[in-house]
């Protein structure tokens, strides 16, 4: 491999020796960059065991796949996987690398890209390959890291022109996941691992998780409230709607902070991206970072208060009223019709 | 015993910005915004505070940022934080990340021994996560992130419980670490009023200056002689105090480069009004039937 091909990496995160979503996901973008700059996309597992996932990778387009397999790297490990992964940098020094932007990837990322000096951008919310004129230079195929920025009314490019390698983080459901319609012939780099006395100086005691009990992703139905609610008393009309139709509850950002419902339901930038066949938006102004997690829903009814609210901008059915008004009547309305 | 630093900073309030705090080059205009503590940094000095409760030690602050951020600091000493310093040079402006932990890190190294690294897990203003990672790997320590609760220290480890997606594990680390702490971990005590009356006259080198400006019986030497026999003085590091590589500090620093900033045009859906009432509702629910998006 020409160390100074134009290539794509992911980091594919495990648990449990099982890729995650967000893994498979950037695989399926990463392919594209990868193509937008002619370079190969490669992934990068690192775990016990799991030989099977850098095949897995094949099917979401990765060409070939650097593995660590190793029983001391069955967990994941910030000193271990860095120092993992910084060598393989200093080596290839890929064009990209991208990171799930998990509890796992937003501690391994920062520390990949301080090692190598490398950009990084947290949380993009799109990524695309461009060719770009910056400061009177012209610079070929960079990464176009977009995020929104500032409170929500802007949507910020970044761009590391000076740097190698220009690093990302994605949350999960941001980009969709779809397997390669031309899977490629599996080739596995395996690397070996050398353990290290500094890898001991953190240890893992024992751990808990429980599998995800909320699917926000798979859900048909939404019904988000946010902070326009203004209690969690009103927000319980939230559950009921969710409830009569059938839907699962969400929140935006404010909801969540306010206490009204747990983070894990939280949808948007910083939460889940989710693309329903129909999004209540209740007591929700419509912040972009709200937005670039719904705005893809097939539907979205909104509820609002202020006829000015930026929601009512990408709504398809608006209702101007107040939600503690309108909540009972559409289930009123909706039960009637069942009958 | 053990010694903390405390790592804060000083952040816009992004709950409300609008068009006109933003530059042309895309970074926000912060003297237009109202400033405020980072609340996980807050909850960060809390941890130190504990850890200095229990068994001593000295909690050290740092922080970087624009003149005025010897306002977050002047707060740290009320909560109870031993000594506090500015980290400030026009040569810093415009850090991305990298550029802050490097210049961050090259302090620490400076003010010298610690067990604890403490910060907020991430500060409002990006959402970013990376400079407490980013200090940790300069600084060749480990790093604990997304610290939920100490659970216990031993002279030269300590046990420790973070969030992990879905769950949470337990760690053990030998010290010195650096952790980033999560907003539900900790509740920051309220100021000391005695310490108010203390340290509110608190002042940085760039503060007595500007006192001193314009003032022919006051010598800039002399004020801060005064102001640190008096514990008042907040030190100032600027890139002549730290072994710094200007290259990489502030914008020069900084690989990430805001290219293009958009404010969002909105795609201009012609929503359909739905009335609110019972006929109103009635009519939505028989399109979204008749849509096969409601059974």
């Amino acid at each position: 491999m020409n160390q100074l091909d134009n290539n794509v990496w992911v980091f594919v995160e495990q648990r449990g020796g099982m890729p995650s979503d967000v893994s498979l996901e950037l695989l399926s973008k990463g392919r594209k960059l990868a193509d937008a700059m002619n370079g190969s996309l490669i992934s990068v597992v690192i775990g016990s065991g799991v030989k099977n996932i850098s095949a897995e990778s094949f099917r979401y387009g990765a060409d070939e796949s650097f593995l660590v397999d190793h029983p001391q790297l069955k967990n994941y490990a910030t000193l271990a996987y860095a120092r993992i992964l910084n060598a393989l940098v200093d080596q290839h020094k890929p064009r990209v690398v991208l990171f799930g932007a998990s509890v796992i990837g937003r501690d391994l990322a920062p520390r990949v890209a301080s090692h190598s000096r490398s950009g990084l951008t947290a949380d993009c919310t799109d990524l695309q390959v461009s060719n770009v004129s910056y400061l009177g230079k012209e610079f070929k195929d960079l990464l176009l890291q977009i995020r929104p920025a500032f409170g929500g009314n802007i949507i910020a490019t970044i761009i590391t022109p000076d740097t190698r390698t220009q690093m990302a983080t994605v949350r999960e459901g941001v980009m969709e996941m779809h397997p390669s319609p031309t899977p490629r012939a599996a080739k596995i780099i395996e690397i070996p691992f050398i353990p290290d006395e500094v890898d001991g100086l953190v240890t893992l005691v024992e751990q808990h998780r429980e599998e995800r009990k909320v699917n926000l992703k798979g859900a048909a139905i939404i019904v988000a409230g946010g902070y326009g609610l203004r209690t969690k008393e009103s927000f319980k009309l939230i559950h009921e709607l969710a409830h009569a139709i059938g839907g699962e509850v969400a929140g935006s950002r404010a909801a969540v902070d306010a206490g009204f419902i747990p983070h894990e339901r939280q949808v948007g930038q910083t939460g889940v991206t989710v693309r329903p066949k129909l999004y209540f938006a209740i007591g929700i102004s419509g912040a972009i970072q709200h937005r670039a997690g719904m705005q893809e829903a097939k539907k979205i009814i909104a509820i609002n208060t202020d006829p000015d609210a930026p929601i009512f901008e990408i709504s398809h059915y608006s209702i101007i009223g107040d939600a503690r008004d309108v909540i009972p009547r559409f289930i009123e309305a909706y039960k009637s019709k069942l009958k | 015993m053990h010694n903390s630093i405390v790592l804060v900073k000083q952040v816009p309030d992004t709950s409300n910005i609008s068009g006109q705090v933003m530059k042309e080059d895309g970074t926000v205009n912060r003297s237009k915004l109202p400033a405020i503590f980072n609340f996980e940094d807050k909850v960060a000095l809390e941890f130190a505070l504990q850890i200095k409760d229990q068994s001593g030690g000295k909690v050290t602050v740092l922080t970087m940022g624009p003149p005025r951020a010897s306002d977050v600091l002047r707060e740290c000493l009320y909560m109870g934080a031993d000594e506090a310093y500015l980290i400030t040079d026009r040569k810093f402006a415009g850090a991305d990340t990298l550029a802050t932990s490097y210049v961050l890190s090259e302090a620490i190294k400076k003010i010298g021994s610690y067990d604890f690294i403490f910060a907020g897990r991430q500060a409002i203003d990006g959402d970013t996560a990376q400079v407490g990672p980013q200090t940790a790997e300069k600084l060749n320590i480990p790093q604990v992130t997304y610290a939920e609760r100490i659970l216990e220290i031993k002279d030269r480890s300590v046990r420790v419980r973070r969030k992990i997606d879905g769950g949470y594990e337990i760690l053990d680390c030998v010290l010195p670490v650096l952790m980033t702490v999560i907003k539900d971990a900790g509740e920051p005590r309220p100021f000391s009023a005695k310490r108010v009356m203390a340290f509110k006259g608190a002042k940085s080198l760039l503060e007595l200056e500007k006192m001193a400006e314009g003032n022919s019986l006051l010598y800039i030497d002399k004020l801060v002689f005064e102001y640190t026999s008096r514990s008042l003085f907040i030190p100032t590091l600027t890139a002549d105090d730290l072994n710094i590589d200007a290259a990489r500090c502030g914008v020069k620093g900084s690989p990430t480069k805001v290219y293009s900033v958009e404010s969002v045009v909105l795609t201009g859906n012609d929503p359909v009004q739905i009335e609110n009432s019972k006929a109103g509702m009635n009519s939505l629910i028989d399109k979204l039937m008749e849509d096969r998006i409601l059974g």
